[in-house]
């Protein structure tokens, strides 16, 4: 059992994501986690101020209970099925982040440099912060669906849309990675 | 009350995947983009097989839900600029905070607090595109 405390391999983590998927298709639901973001917006007032946001949040609060659980999940995992919060990625992968300012590649789950409580009094790495969840919240939305949505439900149910949107996904991440980090960091 | 449970459960397993999958980690999605790991392909090209292969099988034997109802899949819209201009924009965040929107959930969880933020992000986001939405080209 020694296993479970280290880190999954893909061939555990994804045939797993599938049986999540198959898991919400089989009590009638869909595999969805951006969708959540319209629901706090609906319930914070948003419907008052536009009609996208017009619709029966309620209806979504199964949704809202698997939000719940991926936090509790996240909970789970960090505090009794790891040992170490170390992230192996490429030892090359490490060089060039440590090139770029990201000391703590290698050591950590998430780069300190972004996530640490110390970088939170930066402007600069709170505002990249904000600005990460401001392109994810309104791209999610503006493609109808994320990683969850279209990358792995809809790429499964074989929608082109959908196969549009995760070519979109890595046009923009490798844009971001590529180009944009060495002017950023 | 039973159902509920069973979202909740669902949750708490994609919980626990993302995070020891470090599918939630930063690190995972700049190695990723940087090709220099199969990992995440692998996570999410096994979870594709599986998926392609079992809504084939449901749709060609009408399997039933738990509850016995009939399965319904969606189909998306057709369209390609909203879903190649949304997705890069999409690509973009996902890059930059490296997490898309299950993870950050996954995250908070965890106890990283900075992660916060980007659900703030986030929500704002999805807001400014309710807003936006008529004015742009789909």
């Amino acid at each position: 059992m020694e296993w479970i405390f280290e880190p999954w391999p893909w061939y555990v983590a994804g045939p797993l994501i599938a049986l999540i998927m198959f898991l919400l298709i089989f009590v009638g639901k869909q595999f969805g986690m951006s969708s959540n973001l319209r629901t706090f917006c609906t319930m914070c007032g948003a419907d008052k101020k536009a009609d996208f946001f017009k619709f029966d949040w309620k209806a979504q609060r199964w949704n809202l209970v698997v939000v719940v659980g991926a936090a509790l999940g996240g909970f789970i995992g960090s505090h009794y099925l790891s040992n170490d919060i170390a992230v192996a990625i490429n030892p090359e992968t490490i060089s060039t982040l440590q090139d770029l300012g990201f000391s703590s590649a290698g050591n950590a789950y998430l780069p300190d440099e972004l996530f640490s409580l110390e970088a939170l009094t930066s402007v600069k790495s709170l505002g990249l912060l904000l600005l990460g969840g401001l392109l994810i919240g309104f791209g999610a939305r503006y493609a109808g669906g994320c990683t969850s949505g279209h990358a792995i439900s809809g790429l499964s149910n074989l929608q082109l849309p959908s196969l549009i949107a995760v070519i979109g996904f890595f046009v923009g991440g490798l844009f971001m990675v590529h180009v944009l980090f060495p002017l950023i960091f | 009350m039973k159902r509920t449970l069973s979202y909740l459960f669902i949750g708490i397993l994609f919980g626990i995947v993302m995070y020891k999958s470090e599918a939630a980690s930063w690190f995972r999605i700049y190695e990723m983009f940087q090709f220099q790991s199969f990992h995440m392909y692998g996570i999410i090209g096994s979870a594709l097989v599986l998926g392609v292969a079992g809504i084939q099988l449901i749709k060609r034997n009408n399997i039933k839900s738990f509850f016995g109802e009939p399965i319904r899949f969606v189909p998306k819209e057709r369209g390609f600029t909203r879903y190649m201009v949304g997705g890069t924009i999409f690509g973009l965040g996902w890059a930059l905070a490296g997490s898309c929107p299950g993870p950050i959930y996954t995250l908070i969880g965890a106890g990283y607090v900075s992660i916060i933020v980007v659900l703030i992000g986030a929500v704002v986001g999805t807001f400014i595109y309710g807003l936006l939405k008529d004015k742009l080209p789909h």
